[in-house]
């Protein structure tokens, strides 16, 4: 679900630190450096990286495209390829019964049967598309906060660790105790509470 | 601070019980909640509710959907001891209107739907979309979390104990 879809999942963020100045300068640098690799004709099984809102196929970080008014406004990709379990066991047997002839001999040992396993894998990642899933993301660097129109668990770990390498600043998911503890305002002495809280029971 | 993945799992019963008391507030005393983005605003419940029974190691769930759907077996699932953890609302300010679920634990909003935003043929049109989209999802978040703030005050006030756990007991028990 993209940021402009009607309907939309978020998860919350408050963004901890300072970018180096000029912060748009620092964040271009920082996606073009991680922009999304293709992996079409690669071995790779996965991709992560930053990608443009506008052009999710095709990353471009040019001028200062990624910037929206106040908002920094860019997305995650990540490329998986998965191969059919019935079709990798389909080629390990083709390639297995191959291996039968060449050597003139009625079986393979267990070890040989790995490598051809591994082999075949290499050679279908290399040969299907990996499919493209987009994340869209919002940042606004004055107000500390990024929206990440996403709520799937890897999506999200995914960002999390790709934010850090990227900008050097960490991403610090907001649930309750972080909402409360951060961005409530709260006095010193109601953090300590907050700090030593226990369920309440509503039964009894 | 403390370590985000152990906060999280420590603290996680303040998410259920903010939207149980959400529920609460809501079903009693709509007044008390704080006003949103220009002062006229309403929340009601949506179409869904999900509580959870943690006893003795297992949990049990229960979930009541529907546009129609009684919240009966909801309070009686909340007089065996469960609480809520995902509550679908719908926020109204002006001519404006929300729907979201928020889920207790990790506050995630899923299935956000909010007033329309322009349609996009240009470029301008696309940042003029986006800044629209912004601004729409802001005013939901921000007035749901004036009304979190509200409760993590008393949470963290000797007012819980004394006077809202008691008050939500009475509802509880109808």
């Amino acid at each position: 679900m993209g940021l402009l879809s009607n309907t939309v999942s978020i998860t919350r963020y408050r963004v901890e630190g300072k970018l180096k100045k000029p912060a748009i300068k620092t964040v271009a640098a920082g996606l073009k450096e991680h922009a999304v690799p293709e992996i079409e004709g690669d071995v790779a099984e996965k991709t992560v990286g930053w990608t443009s809102f506008q052009s999710p196929y095709r990353p471009d970080f040019g001028g200062s495209s990624f910037v929206v008014g106040a908002y920094f406004v860019f997305s995650l990709r990540i490329d998986k390829k998965t191969i059919p379990p019935k079709v990798l066991k389909k080629h390990c047997a083709i390639e297995e019964a191959k291996r039968l002839v060449e050597a003139g001999r009625p079986y393979l040992s267990r070890h040989e049967k790995k490598m051809i396993k591994e082999h075949v894998r290499s050679v279908l990642m290399s040969r299907i598309p990996a499919v493209p899933h987009v994340y869209d993301l919002i940042w606004s660097y004055e107000e500390g906060f990024v929206w990440f129109f996403s709520t799937l668990k890897s999506a999200n770990e995914d960002l999390e660790s790709l934010f850090l390498k990227s900008f050097q600043i960490p991403l610090i998911r907001i649930f309750p105790y972080t909402l409360a503890d951060l961005s409530m305002g709260l006095s010193g002495q109601q953090r300590d509470t907050l700090l030593q809280l226990s369920a309440t029971e509503f039964v009894g | 601070m403390l370590d985000v993945s152990v906060s999280y799992n420590r603290y996680k019963f303040l998410g259920h019980e903010f939207l149980t008391w959400l529920w609460y507030i809501i079903e009693t005393e709509q007044r008390g909640i704080r006003p949103g983005p220009g002062g006229v605003s309403t929340l009601s419940l949506g179409n869904r509710v999900m509580l959870e029974n943690r006893k003795d190691g297992t949990a049990e769930t229960i979930t009541i959907t529907g546009d129609e759907a009684g919240l009966e077996e909801g309070m009686l699932a909340l007089n065996k001891g469960a609480l809520v953890t995902e509550l679908n609302l719908l926020f109204r300010s002006g001519d404006y209107q929300w729907r979201f679920t928020i889920k207790g634990e990790s506050l995630h909003l899923v299935g956000f739907k909010g007033p329309r935003t322009g349609s996009v043929e240009t470029q301008e049109d696309l940042e003029g979309a986006v800044l629209e989209k912004v601004y729409l999802c802001e005013q939901a978040i921000q007035y749901m979390d004036g009304i979190f703030k509200q409760f993590i005050v008393l949470r963290v006030s000797d007012d819980w104990a004394k006077k809202v756990v008691p008050r939500m007991k009475r509802w509880i028990r109808g």
